[in-house]
């Protein structure tokens, strides 16, 4: 792809530098940005990112691993456009995100990221693992298959494989069942839902895996849809429209917002839990929801609440968006956004750690053991507060 | 891998140190007009001993270095004219202590300005530092080596009149302490002792800023913007003149620019005023309009725009993305402020020649003492027509500043030589020696203030 | 160019001379009123043009249908007597230029809601039932001089500036095709009502006032109306006073929505200018007398009990938004309200 080629080509240019897109919204470091936390060097800040785009467009600098890099680990957190005070600041993120899919189109991308999406292609989820053991969360808890129910719960890719997120989903499972909600999972037959993909540049892969879904979810008569993962609440709400796919789509934190409004579920009493929240950038920053989670959290008896200094808008991301979580472009090192995050709770004296996304789960519990701070913090999905 | 490169890996780690085509191109790039120039490597300590190390390796093997903070000041100033090593000082940014009572605090020089504002709003509300009018990137060393000025400018002056305390890593990779942090007193004043700061304004060709003991000031629960406007530029010295009688305003800058149309030949004068309540408010709003400014309102020559509006801090600004095209730079001129009148006329000439909107700024340095007197030119970074546009109309305007006596603030390579021409024979050599005693290898930002 | 329609025999013939005897800011007594307007009405200098604060209170006091108010400010320019001092007047009149290139025409039939120079509030309608259907005249903030009614210069003395670029404006609206507009700030809808008959401009469409509007289209929408029981007061603009025959809407509205309206001093005829015109005027003495009587209309609200204070101008929104706020009292636009009332969110 050349600069006349690319969508963003009187776009581009415009973005001058300054900076702005590094801080959080009350302006307390400029290490909201996760790469350029990571790495401190201007090449991985957003300005740095989009000159490096620019050139490499218009054939003033040549593709180069290190180039394919910096452009992936980009986690699509939207921090930057949150803050970038210019007019075109909606598409800051979506620069970036239209440099992967021109090395997409090209063959040029990492070697890590080429395998997530192989394996998301060729097995509908990024381990490369057996549609048979998507079901291996389910065990012993009764679920049923989803036929016609009020409610889909969507699990996801995370929640379905990775051992500490299938803990969220059964937790979010036992609630809904508790609260005598009428929903049904897909089991082996749920695939990914293209969140990530399109993240990582994969526009057509995106729109395979969302014709499916969507044909699956149409045919089993599906309305209304429960995700465990942000990431899926915000492919299906603000993105499968876009192909046909019409669905009430609710993350797992509004609903056991409102099943505990309604006393449908009741939050057992936690008197030393000193709880501080992390917000998922694809709940949050991408849509807009910081209360629901919050909610549930306030709804815990005896638990006190603290915020950490980034948050809502100007949290900081975990580091694993745009499928960093199985990348890792940010990992190894103390200043990887999710060791940032878990000092920064400690910072706030949280015991728990309080998430709602698998991916964060995945990424702070990991963070937490290595910052040696276990004993101190736990992390924990909401729903597994709630069923403590 | 060369050695140099292998050396700084060593002292920095792996991630902090690049000589990467993607790291060199990204930081060959000045935000302004400047045309790219390449280091060899960039390295980005995090410790004051990775920097010694980082310098003491420079100065070995005679490689040039040039630190970079914010990289905002638009004129190239941290662009490698010889090559060498970036050294990147933004992750040196720990706030070491808050004096609350002496009003000071001590802070790693590659701090931001933006984390030092957020900082004390939060922790010290009633105290602040002058932020200086860049993006709040902006790095505090970096400020002092281009003797900023920022919103505490009318009342305290230059920023580098702020400075209580100085820690600075030399060319040779040691390091000095001046002002009393040198006895071992604490980080409270900068004199009495004997004057041998050597390092503002320097654009870092004497040696690195790596702490700095800045002070703070009292900050006022409400702050706001109070806009009277003159339509005759020849009004606007003696306008600030009255309201700087009073004292009493925290921040005064007159603008004018053809974009938008109700800022055309026309003369905003920026009142901040602020308070601790309605009353206090009330008071200075009283003394500003109803007796200082009262005679222009009374002739109909002078008019207050709007006032109470809340100003914010730190202030954003859009200005890079006038007309879409990502980008401008200015010449900053210090300037008595009876040359407003001059420096607007010549300046939108300037720019009616390069078919630049004309925008111009001065904000009051102490009591009218001087001004910094700003011509903005935007460019369109994608069309190099309006890139050579603003670059000439940048060169005329460092030798209109010539012209009318005035003083370039922060010149690029260019007005540097301009000011070095004019520079009086005794300063210039004593600069010289300066400089070869300092950094008798020449690595220091080479290029800067260079006296031949 | 065009000339306004001012009869002095009406004036001759009155025999309340209300126009100057019910001015809020000028104390007058009947008799010198009359030679004071008679003044004015015969093109001589009176001591009215140097006091007006421009509020446009007397087209509507004046019972004759006669037009007292421009009368006033076409002698302002006349005499060259401008309430604001010069650069004010100069930063005015170069407000309203358009600078980011020529507006997109988008053709519409019926009916068609125009933002005119408010296209920045678009949020607060686009998306809402109420407007459904509406398509919008001046969507874009970059374009929106493109549609400025520019009766602001009424404040400005500055009636050759109307004279000179409402032909355009009128003629970038008509272009759209609608046959009937409605104006969301009801300073356009005096434009095309009043002053452009007043002056013999002709007008090519059909305008409709914004409470009227909204207040049949909440008729349409009954049924999900939920009453919302707040005390209200209503901050009414100058130019309402252009449009005195539409002002029993906001009555009628707040009845509909059942909010109760609240008395006070400062209500319908003697409603109160926000003061954003007076703070700059030349006159001695304005800026204070600008806060005294903000302060007093904010005490008049918040004596009356209100806990919402509706606007209808975006100007007085600006002006006093922040203050009525610190008073305790939430402002709110009469769209927005209207919106709560029937359940959808407000930002």
């Amino acid at each position: 792809m050349n600069l006349m080629e690319y969508k963003y080509k009187d776009m581009i240019h415009r973005c001058f530098r300054c900076g702005y897109c590094k801080f959080p919204t009350d302006w307390s470091d400029i290490t909201n940005c996760p790469p350029y936390a990571r790495f401190r060097l201007e090449s991985y800040s957003t300005g740095g990112r989009l000159w490096l785009i620019r050139a490499w467009l218009n054939g003033e600098l040549e593709w180069s691993p290190n180039l394919a890099n910096i452009v992936y680990s980009c986690v699509g957190c939207k921090n930057c456009v949150e803050k970038c005070p210019h007019s075109f600041n909606d598409d800051v993120v979506n620069m970036i995100i239209a440099a992967k899919t021109a090395m997409v189109d090209e063959g040029k991308i990492p070697k890590a990221v080429g395998e997530f999406l192989t394996n998301v292609q060729l097995h509908g989820n990024p381990y490369g693992m057996a549609a048979k053991r998507r079901e291996d969360w389910m065990e012993g808890l009764n679920l049923e298959p989803y036929k016609g129910q009020e409610f889909l719960f969507y699990v996801g890719c995370e929640g379905s494989y990775d051992t500490r997120a299938q803990g969220a989903a059964r937790a979010t499972a036992k609630l809904l069942q508790q609260a005598g909600v009428s929903f049904g999972v897909l089991g082996s037959q749920e695939i990914s839902d293209g969140n990530e993909v399109e993240m990582m540049g994969e526009d057509a892969l995106l729109e395979d895996l969302a014709k499916k879904n969507i044909k699956m979810f149409t045919e089993l008569g599906v309305k209304k849809i429960i995700t465990l993962s942000p990431h899926s609440y915000n492919v299906f709400k603000n993105r499968y429209p876009d192909f046909g796919g019409e669905f009430q789509i609710y993350h797992h934190s509004q609903i056991l917002a409102n099943l505990l409004k309604k006393g449908l579920i009741k939050a057992p009493e936690q008197a030393d839990a000193r709880i501080t929240f992390h917000d998922p950038c694809f709940l949050g920053r991408w849509n807009e929801e910081y209360s629901a989670p919050r909610k549930v959290l306030a709804a815990i008896p005896g638990a006190a609440f603290a915020e950490m200094g980034r948050n809502k808008k100007g949290a900081l991301c975990c580091g694993g968006g745009a499928g960093n979580f199985y990348t890792d472009f940010l990992g190894g090192s103390e200043d990887s956004p999710a060791r940032i995050r878990a000092r920064e709770a400690d910072e706030a004296k949280a015991n728990i750690l309080a998430v709602a996304c698998p991916n964060c789960l995945t990424m702070l519990e990991d963070a937490v053991k290595v910052e040696g701070l276990e004993d101190k913090i736990k992390v924990r999905d909401i729903s597994e507060i709630l069923t403590a | 891998m060369s050695s140099i490169h292998q050396e700084l890996v060593n002292i920095v780690g792996e991630d902090y140190a690049s000589n990467r085509r993607e790291e060199l191109f990204t930081y060959s790039k000045d935000l302004g007009t400047s045309q790219p120039l390449w280091p060899e490597y960039v390295v980005a300590p995090k410790t004051t001993d990775e920097l010694q190390a980082v310098v003491r390796l420079a100065n070995e093997t005679k490689t040039p270095i040039v630190p970079l903070g914010g990289g905002m000041t638009l004129a190239g100033l941290a662009l490698p004219q010889q090559g060498g090593v970036i050294i990147d000082l933004k992750r040196m940014d720990k706030i070491l202590e808050v004096n609350e009572q002496g009003r000071y605090m001590v802070v790693e020089a590659g701090i931001s300005h933006g984390k030092i504002t957020s900082y004390l709003k939060k922790n010290h509300p009633n105290l602040m530092h002058s932020e200086p009018g860049a993006p709040p990137a902006a790095t505090v060393g970096g400020n002092l080596a281009i003797h900023g000025q920022g919103d505490l400018a009318h009342p305290y002056g230059f920023n580098t009149d702020m400075v209580n305390g100085l820690e600075v890593v030399l060319p040779t990779g040691d390091i000095a302490r001046f002002g009393s942090c040198a006895v071992g007193s604490g980080w409270y004043t900068m004199h009495p002792l004997p004057d041998i700061g050597l390092f503002l304004g320097w654009n870092g060709a004497t040696g690195i800023i790596t702490k700095v003991s800045l002070k703070l000031y009292p900050c006022k629960k409400f702050r706001e913007n109070n806009m009277f406007v003159v339509e005759n530029e020849e009004f606007v010295p003696d306008v600030l003149f009255e309201i700087s009688h009073l004292g009493m305003a925290e921040d005064l800058i007159a603008t004018s620019s053809e974009i938008p149309p109700m800022m055309n030949r026309l003369h905003y004068i920026s009142i901040i005023n602020t308070g601790d309540s309605e009353e206090e408010l009330e008071f200075k709003r009283h003394m500003t309009f109803d007796v200082q400014l009262a005679k222009y309102i009374r002739n109909g020559v002078g008019g207050i725009v709007s006032l109470y509006d809340e100003r914010s801090r730190p202030q954003v600004s859009k200005s890079a993305d006038w007309k879409k095209g990502g980008g401008f730079e200015y010449v900053g001129a210090i300037v008595p402020v009876s040359f407003y009148p001059e420096c607007y006329r010549r300046g939108s000439e300037i720019s009616g020649r390069h078919f630049i909107p004309y925008t111009v700024l001065g904000r009051v340095i102490g009591s009218c003492h001087s001004m910094m007197f700003s011509w903005s030119y935007a460019f369109n970074r994608a069309d190099d027509a309006t890139v050579k546009h603003a670059r000439d109309a940048l060169h005329e305007t460092d030798e209109l500043v010539m012209e009318l006596n005035g003083t370039i603030w922060k010149p690029a390579i260019f007005g540097q030589k301009l000011m070095l021409e004019r520079m009086d024979p005794g300063a210039l050599r004593l600069m010289k020696e300066v400089k070869k005693i300092l950094d008798p290898n020449g690595i220091m930002n080479p290029g800067n203030w260079e006296v031949d | 160019m065009y000339e306004l329609k001012f009869d002095p025999d009406l004036c001759m013939a009155c025999d309340t001379q209300d126009c100057l005897v019910k001015c809020q800011h000028m104390d007058i007594d009947q008799e010198a009123a009359r030679t004071e307007i008679l003044k004015l009405a015969g093109g001589e200098d009176s001591f009215v043009l140097r006091d007006c604060v421009t509020c446009y209170a007397c087209e509507e006091y004046c019972p004759n249908g006669n037009h007292p108010f421009y009368l006033i400010v076409k002698m302002q320019e006349e005499l060259g007597m401008f309430p604001l001092p010069d650069p004010l007047v100069k930063s005015g009149v170069q407000v309203g230029i358009p600078f980011r290139g020529e507006p997109v025409i988008d053709e519409m039939e019926g009916t068609a809601l125009n933002m005119g120079v408010f296209s920045p509030l678009l949020g607060r309608v686009a998306g809402s039932k109420l407007f459904e259907g509406l398509p919008i005249i001046s969507h874009d903030s970059r374009k929106m001089f493109h549609y400025f009614c520019q009766l602001m210069y009424l404040h400005y003395g500055k009636t050759s500036v109307i004279n000179e670029r409402l032909d355009g404006i009128i003629q970038t609206l008509a272009a759209h095709g609608a046959k009937e507009i409605v104006h969301f700030h009801d300073e356009c809808y005096g434009t095309y009502t009043s002053y452009a008959p007043a002056f013999g401009i002709e007008v090519p469409f059909k305008s409709i006032h914004l409470f009227e509007f909204l207040y049949n289209r909440l008729l349409e929408l009954k049924d999900e109306i939920r009453p919302l029981g707040y005390k209200v007061v209503y901050q009414r603009p100058c130019s309402s006073r252009l449009s005195s025959d539409k002002h029993p809407f906001v009555a009628k509205i707040f009845d509909l929505i059942s909010v109760e309206y609240m008395d006070r001093e400062y209500k319908d005829e003697n409603a109160m200018c926000c003061g954003a015109t007076i703070l700059g005027q030349k006159k001695e003495g304005s800026r204070v007398y600008c806060a005294e009587i903000q302060k007093k209309n904010i005490d008049d609200m918040k004596k009356a009990g209100g806990q919402i204070c509706v606007f209808n101008c975006p100007a007085c929104m600006q002006t006093l938004g922040m203050p009525v706020s610190k008073a305790g009292i939430m402002p709110l636009f009469m769209s927005d309200l209207c919106r709560l009332a029937i359940g959808e969110k407000v930002g």
